[in-house]
């Protein structure tokens, strides 16, 4: 058993609006270092397989099919067996 | 009088302008109208395909990326490619560009607030079947219920698109001018609707369908839909 551990944000060439409005409210309270704040996503899955090199494929086809979408957003992603 | 023309609205968990665009397609334009729900396979002989507004699936992990995957999708993506006409209104855009169907992507609202208001669109050419009642240059009011419509494509996509004429639709000013300020959402060249190169596959945020009537607003989403029917006349003619 693998657990699979996926961060998604958006493209670097992409304004993140989000990350924008964020690191404005970090400046209000004082924290004026914070800077290029991002907002993603974190997905945890569980993948019932006997080896890494499963684990890791499933999680990658997971991710191209649905968890992602390439116009907008980057993947990245870590398995470690359970 | 010529048969009707017959529009399957999909209806997925969530779709909430289903029957905005059941009433204006049956009651306004006196087409047929058929639900449509997601989990069938059927398309039940629609000469038209529309995936309405809402917030499908939530708008669970991206806007209309969960519903692209509905069983009923699979049907209306073979539709599409056989030149089906299919029309995505809102979140049904959204789904469209999930599915493939139309390039590009709706990012969040730049301003980051969900924007509902009345907004002007200029008619970018009547050489379609969406817009062949109008004349280029004409400009709309209907309106717009959305917190992701802000349309991103890669630069290569956005000439191709504005090569092909397949910008059918853009924010504008009241006198038709395209300006920031008359952009609600970021998207870029004020895009607000598209269609497909083959021309039968259309998307667009604001919602024609909730403005058939004087009564509710506006009835100029109204040459939408008739362009739409009269197309199918055409076909039947020549």
């Amino acid at each position: 058993m693998y657990q699979s551990t996926i961060t998604v944000t958006l493209r670097p060439s992409i304004l993140d609006v989000q990350g924008k409005a964020v690191e404005h409210s970090l400046h209000t309270l004082g924290l004026t270092h914070v800077a290029n704040v991002r907002v993603g996503k974190s997905i945890h899955l569980t993948i019932d397989v006997p080896t890494e090199e499963e684990a890791k494929r499933i999680t990658d086809e997971a991710c191209k099919k649905l968890l992602a979408n390439p116009v907008m957003e980057d993947y990245t992603f870590t398995v470690s067996k359970i | 009088m010529s048969a009707k023309i017959k529009f399957g609205v999909v209806v997925f968990p969530g779709s909430n302008c289903d029957h905005d665009a059941y009433h204006a397609i049956k009651h306004v334009l006196h087409q047929e109208a058929e639900f449509l729900w997601h989990k069938e396979t059927d398309l039940k002989n629609s000469d038209v395909i529309i995936l309405p507004g809402g917030f499908s699936y939530g708008d669970y992990l991206r806007t209309g990326a969960i519903a692209r995957f509905s069983p009923i999708m699979n049907e209306v993506v073979a539709f599409a490619n056989k030149g089906g006409v299919v029309i995505g209104i809102c979140n049904g855009f959204q789904i469209l560009c999930e599915a493939g169907l139309l390039p590009g992507v709706l990012l969040r609202n730049q301003s980051l607030l969900f924007a509902c208001k009345y907004v002007y669109l200029r008619v970018e050419h009547s050489d379609s079947r969406f817009t062949s009642e109008h004349q280029a240059g004409d400009v709309i009011r209907v309106p717009i219920a959305h917190g992701e419509g802000n349309y991103f494509a890669e630069p290569d996509v956005i000439r191709s698109l504005e090569e092909n004429g397949q910008v059918l639709f853009r924010y504008c000013d009241e006198k038709g001018a395209i300006t920031a300020e008359a952009n609600p959402n970021g998207s870029l060249n004020n895009i607000a609707g598209i269609m497909n190169k083959n021309g039968n596959v259309m998307g667009m945020m604001p919602h024609p369908e909730r403005a058939c009537e004087a009564q509710l607003g506006s009835s100029d989403g109204r040459k939408i839909f008739e362009s739409l029917v009269n197309s199918f006349v055409v076909q039947a003619v020549s």
